[in-house]
């Protein structure tokens, strides 16, 4: 019996006894907690703006060595000349920079539809065996050292454009071929991730309304995931304008203007490997790192725009 | 005991169990019945949700359906448009007929189907496109081009759902920058604007704020004569406030599926309820 009257009395004491009442001790940080907190957050700190430090001093290092260049042979001569001589020391990349953008538009042109097609295919069509089948499927796609393909481009492609349109097969087009099954896996997962962010409230209410599949995926899905479908296609162009190993096996590597789907040209990043391995110092080889410079202001006007894009139309879907 | 093609339409259902009142063939679904549910059944893979539900919704009139959480009304309300259809692995079973033909008969497109059975549901969910384009987007599918129409309608759908006076300066603002109340009655307006024989509202008014619930509440009232609606609340004050008929769902043992309890007119049911299960939960013991 005692003992429910003792259990009581605690919780009336401090009414009653109001002295009593202790001042509550909250524990003060400790010096070693301090320096720890502060410690980590310094390494974090360190480590991301390792990224930023990147990016300024490559880019820095590029530009400064194709500043004398500029100099030698002047600017425009460079940006706008349309001769690749080097024995006669001319240094106009044009041509470079058409080839780049002929076999970068190309694959995006037949990469980005058939990207985007399958992350409709498995994000509102595909039942869940189709997809543990596909998705799996377009992300070893990704996986693929970019070498195979250029040796999938040299044993399989190339003969068979050569065998159809004449000449070796080494070209714009056998480029755009292979490049656009290589950009698929970055168009289509980021465009699957754009798609399945949109709620699924919107595809019922459409489909309420009455609204076929195909109505709902054109009417309702598609713009509401516009954004993050652009994103994603500017990133697989980023892709192909920098991709480098399997280019330079198939494009053919002729240092000179586009002049049809099977005739061998060159890209920036192709004609830079190439100069690179014979490219003695002098205005060769900054002429080299002049287009190295390019291709990172290309790039780097890549995803500004992204940045551009996304900006403002973000958060539509803050719900 | 089929039916009789004449009276159903073109698609009798399959079954039809003793139902001693539609027995004689010639009479087969009473006259001012919107939808006549016979013996359904109602399965989401392994689970079987909804058992032996028979109910006939009336013509331009109000049906709440209540009930506790996860007793069935959302999955059975979600039956009469066939909307469980875009979930795999669901079964429905029995009679479930719309103005006399089987909805899951053989051949029925559902797209048509949802056109004429309209359905709000509990999140808004506006297109992230222009208030004008959301209310526009069914009269658009339907084919309708003609810009003094398409206004004409997005304007009458706006008023009715009483939204109107609100956003009439601001149609080409996005759907989603409105409140969430504003939203809810624009959903409403954008299913009005394809003119539907019926509509579901699945909780409309548990996720707005009560401003809108009132005006929700109000058009549900003003276009009663024109659209059958059938209402699924957990909010038993409004199921009593806007209701001309109620049902009364349970779940009685965890895993089993749910049976409809009671049905009737909403005065009967929340004054002289004849289950004791209804009145227990009506008067708040459970749920």
């Amino acid at each position: 019996m005692t003992p429910s009257v003792t259990l009581r009395t605690p919780d009336k004491a401090p009414t009653a006894v109001p002295q009593q009442h202790k001042k509550a001790e909250l524990t003060l940080v400790s010096r070693s907690t301090q320096i720890k907190e502060r410690a980590l957050s310094l390494l974090f700190f360190l480590c991301a703006i390792v990224a930023v430090l990147g990016v300024v001093l490559i880019f820095a290092f590029v530009a400064v060595r194709a500043v004398p260049l500029f100099k030698q042979i002047g600017f425009l001569n460079f940006i706008a000349g349309t001769k690749w001589s080097v024995a006669n020391s001319q240094f106009g990349v044009v041509p470079f920079i058409v080839g780049s953008v002929v076999v970068t538009a190309g694959a995006l042109a037949i990469g980005a539809p058939l990207a985007i097609l399958t992350a409709l295919f498995l994000s509102e069509i595909a039942g869940p065996r189709a997809r543990a089948v596909i998705r799996p499927a377009v992300e070893l796609l990704a996986g693929i050292p970019s070498v195979v393909y250029g040796f999938f481009g040299v044993t399989v492609v190339a003969p068979l454009v050569g065998r159809m349109f004449g000449g070796a097969g080494f070209g714009p087009l056998t480029a755009w071929i292979v490049l656009s099954i290589m950009i698929v896996p970055t168009i289509s997962m980021l465009s699957e991730d754009a798609l399945d962010s949109i709620p699924m409230g919107i595809r019922e209410a459409s489909f309420a309304m009455g609204a076929t599949q195909w109505q709902t995926i054109y009417k309702v899905v598609l713009p509401a995931a516009k954004i993050g479908i652009i994103d994603a296609t500017i990133l697989g162009m980023g892709r192909a304008i920098g991709e480098t190993m399997a280019v330079l096996m198939i494009v053919g590597n002729a240092p000179q203007m586009f002049a049809g789907l099977t005739k061998p040209i060159a890209t920036l990043t192709s004609q830079i490997v190439l100069g690179m391995s014979y490219a003695t110092p002098g205005a060769f080889q900054t002429a080299l790192f002049g287009m190295a410079a390019l291709l990172f202001i290309i790039s780097m006007g890549l995803v500004l725009t992204v940045r551009i894009l996304s900006r403002g139309k973000r958060g539509t879907y803050d719900a | 005991m089929a039916l009789d093609p004449v009276n159903t339409g073109a698609l009798a259902p399959a079954v039809v169990h003793d139902m001693p009142v539609y027995s004689t063939p010639l009479v087969a679904v009473p006259e001012e019945t919107t939808f006549f549910v016979r013996n359904m059944e109602f399965h989401y893979g392994d689970f079987h949700a909804l058992t032996n539900v028979s109910l006939d919704i009336h013509d331009d009139a109000i049906t709440a359906l209540i009930g506790p959480s996860g007793c069935g009304k959302s999955t059975f309300l979600r039956c009469l448009n066939r909307m469980n259809d875009l979930i795999a692995g669901t079964k429905v079973e029995g009679s479930v007929l719309f103005g006399g033909a089987d909805i899951y008969g053989p051949g029925v497109d559902p797209v048509d189907l949802r056109r004429r059975v309209g359905m709000i549901f509990q999140q808004p969910n506006p297109f992230p496109q222009s208030i004008y384009d959301n209310v526009a987007y069914g009269p658009r599918l339907q084919g309708i081009r003609k810009k003094s129409e398409l206004d004409g309608i997005v304007e009458d759908s706006l008023k009715r759902a009483n939204l109107w006076k609100e956003v009439k300066d601001i149609l080409n603002k996005n759907g989603l920058a409105i409140s969430g109340g504003q939203q809810q009655r624009l959903c409403i307006a954008r299913v009005l604007a394809v003119e539907p024989d019926v509509l579901l509202m699945d909780e409309p008014c548990s996720a707005i704020d009560p401003t809108s619930v009132q005006k929700i509440e109000d058009l549900m009232a003003e276009i009663k004569d024109e659209v059958t609606t059938i209402i699924v609340t957990h909010n038993m004050q409004q199921a009593a406030r806007v209701s001309d008929y109620t049902s009364f769902f349970l779940q009685e043992v965890a895993g089993e599926p749910a049976v409809l309890v009671e049905s009737g007119k909403t005065n009967d049911i929340f004054t002289a309820p004849l289950d004791k299960r209804t009145e227990d939960y009506i008067t708040g013991r459970f749920g």
